[in-house]
């Protein structure tokens, strides 16, 4: 079952794409890291996935084709937006009474232990918390729906180190109790590192990486070598980011099985999830897609097999 | 590198039974409940005041209406009396009283869906199992519904309130007089509907509070007084008549002059009048333009009638006041409807 797929999706806004031709298709059970630059799209295809936008163009859906935003796609998705809004004015008691009465399931146990666990007191309005309790306050609202799929958008721009640990560690927990699976934005590399194990990277409103974390670190490799041999070296491999330094050069290259031999001279290094995502990010027009090796610009139109 | 797709489960939720309606019962009252308050407390405060003027001003009443015989000399000067005491008092209200329905509209409908987009709640909301179009259609029902019972029964007090003037033949507040119309009957409620759905609208519309309650004030605004001076004088064919007064209670439309069955001109009035040094500003309204020679003892229209002009006056009948009523709160119930449907079709089409 895909939790999100997506065909040649497109969301115009004005006269410019903040999504175009976007395809994709993201396996249920998985906790998959949304990243891309500012005004990559991110939000954008979160807000179709929940339902709030509808796309120019494609189509979408959601929890094993239900179409995004039907009552049925709605009931199975928690989403945490950006910035975590909740009503201000409204004590956490009673945005918890609301999300009970907006939803057909809500865990009033659970959310009540994860309260007393963070220390939120039930009788204070939800203004008068902090951006980090603001957070917690919506994670927990959530998550007591038991959703089938946790959409984050940018969730842990309020929190410092310490919050962030706290919210991933109940988000993984529900995803270890529950089987929820998580789609989440971020710009918080490192952070992702520990608990993605899917990988989407967009690029101007398209999708330029996707895959399961382990495949695409097994698939990559750092060559170093002397500097003046990059550029030979390069012509023969599928490089995706040259890195030169006074003598040696760093090539991220893409590798295709056992048949890649090492160019001589040069030494491979397994590849972090950050050094291969900033690898993808400085270099817009390389793309590693699930299936053969395919451009940014030659997308095929299938994308599961 | 490969993402299955497993054969597609069966969509044991796709006949998923919709949430029940009374769960947006808590729901719209917690939100609101202040809103609501408020509304209760202008119109409770607002019918404080008509109870505390009314009760004298119908005690006096009673003298009038206990008069006998009723159209002798002495009862008519108690009726005058009687009016010119109230008169006064009963257009300040009627004018404090039109503010409500439109601060009604500026303060509950436009804040309903425009906070919601100013703090960024949309995408909390929206996103529920309850579903954005539910949702909606569900806070607008409940508060419309709420705020139009306040404003009918607040309407019937108010029809009790007027009643000695219009009873007494209060000069120029007859049951039709733009002041007090839309204040009773059926046309308050639909006004504050209209209100509450212009600003509902204003509010998916402009997505910001203030902007959308300041056009919400200008949008009902304009309405009414487009109403008022274009639209309510022309629900039925108007009554006309060749006599200087119009009935009691009536709503003058047009007061003029005619010259062989056609409306007589400004400089046709001007040039039978140079003869007697007067210069007409309009049809009724007359200045000298050097010693005047018409006699004192005439005034200028009768001169213009010997002179083969005959008056007209359009207007209609205190008797029309219920007719107008139904055609107005019709028409606006129509209009508040259409409103709604806009507000709830633009939150299904799109959220960002």
């Amino acid at each position: 079952m895909n939790i999100i797929e997506a065909r040649d999706l497109g969301k115009r806004y004005g006269g410019s794409w903040a999504l175009h031709g976007c395809t994709l298709a993201i396996p249920a059970g998985h906790v998959a890291a949304l990243v891309g630059p500012n005004g990559a799209g991110k939000t954008t295809l979160l807000n179709i996935a929940v339902g709030l936008a509808a796309p120019s163009a494609g189509n979408v859906s959601v929890l094993g084709g239900r179409p995004a935003g039907s009552p049925a796609a709605l009931d199975g998705i928690a989403f945490v937006a950006q910035d975590t809004p909740l009503y201000k004015s409204l004590s956490v008691a009673d945005m918890l009474h609301l999300t009970r009465n907006l939803n057909r399931r809500f865990d009033d146990g659970y959310a009540n232990a994860r309260l007393n666990e963070l220390g939120i007191p039930r009788e204070r309005k939800a203004g008068d918390l902090s951006g980090g309790q603001q957070t917690q306050v919506a994670l927990t609202l959530a998550l007591a729906r038991h959703p089938k799929l946790l959409v984050l958008d940018e969730p842990m721009a309020m929190l410092d180190p310490l919050a962030r640990h706290d919210f991933m560690a109940a988000v993984m927990t529900a995803v270890a109790d529950d089987g929820v699976s998580v789609v989440l934005s971020s710009h918080v590399l490192a952070e992702l590192e520990r608990v993605a194990d899917y990988l989407v990277l967009l690029s101007s409103g398209s999708v330029q990486v996707a895959g399961e974390v382990d495949v695409l670190l097994a698939s990559h490799r750092v060559l170093s070598g002397p500097a003046s041999e990059a550029d030979r070296c390069a012509a023969q491999l599928n490089v995706v980011h040259v890195r030169r330094g006074e003598a040696q050069a760093h090539l991220l290259v893409r590798i295709n099985g056992a048949t890649d031999t090492l160019p001589p001279g040069f030494e491979a290094h397994p590849v972090s999830l950050e050094e291969l995502t900033l690898a993808y990010l400085r270099v817009p027009g390389a793309a590693a897609l699930p299936g053969p090796t395919r451009t940014a610009n030659a997308l095929a139109p299938e994308v599961t097999h | 590198m490969t993402s299955q797709t497993l054969p597609a489960s069966p969509n044991v939720n796709a006949s998923l039974r919709p949430l029940p309606w009374r769960r947006m019962g808590w729901v719209t009252w917690r939100q609101h409940r202040l809103a609501l308050s408020g509304v209760v407390t202008v119109f409770g405060a607002a019918a404080v005041y008509l109870l505390i003027t009314g009760l004298p001003m119908h005690n006096a009443y009673a003298n009038v209406t206990a008069c006998r015989p009723a159209r002798s000399g002495p009862c008519q000067q108690v009726a005058e009396n009687f009016v010119a005491t109230y008169q006064h008092l009963v257009l300040v209200s009627a004018g404090l009283i039109q503010a409500i329905p439109v601060l009604i509209g500026a303060f509950v409908g436009a804040p309903l869906l425009a906070r919601e987009f100013e703090a960024g709640t949309f995408r909390y909301a929206w996103t529920q199992g309850f579903g954005r179009t539910r949702w909606t259609i569900a806070k607008l029902a409940l508060l419309a519904i709420a705020i139009t019972i306040a404003a009918a029964g607040f309407g019937a007090l108010f029809s009790w309130y007027v009643q000695p003037i219009i009873g007494a033949g209060g000069g120029n507040s007859g049951p039709l007089s733009p002041t007090v119309f839309d204040l009773r009957g059926v046309a308050l409620p639909a006004w504050t509907l209209a209100a509450f759905a212009i600003g509902a609208l204003a509010g998916i519309l402009i997505r910001r509070v203030t902007p959308a309650m300041f056009a919400t004030l200008a949008v009902w605004v304009a309405l009414a007084v487009l109403t008022g001076t274009y639209l309510r004088p022309h629900y039925e064919a108007p009554l006309v008549t060749h006599t200087a007064d119009s009935p009691a209670g009536a709503l003058v439309i047009n007061q003029g002059l005619l010259r062989d069955g056609k409306p007589a001109t400004l400089d046709m009035i001007n040039q039978t009048l140079r003869a007697v040094d007067l210069q007409a500003l309009t049809p009724t309204l007359f200045h000298p333009t050097g010693p005047s020679t018409l006699p004192s003892s005439e005034d200028p229209v009768q001169y213009l009638i010997q002179h083969g002009y005959t008056q007209i006056t359009t207007y209609q009948p205190a008797s029309r006041l219920w007719p107008f009523q139904w055609i107005e709160g019709s028409w606006l119930l129509a209009l508040s409807l259409l409103l709604l449907a806009t507000t709830v079709w633009r939150v299904r089409r799109r959220a960002t």
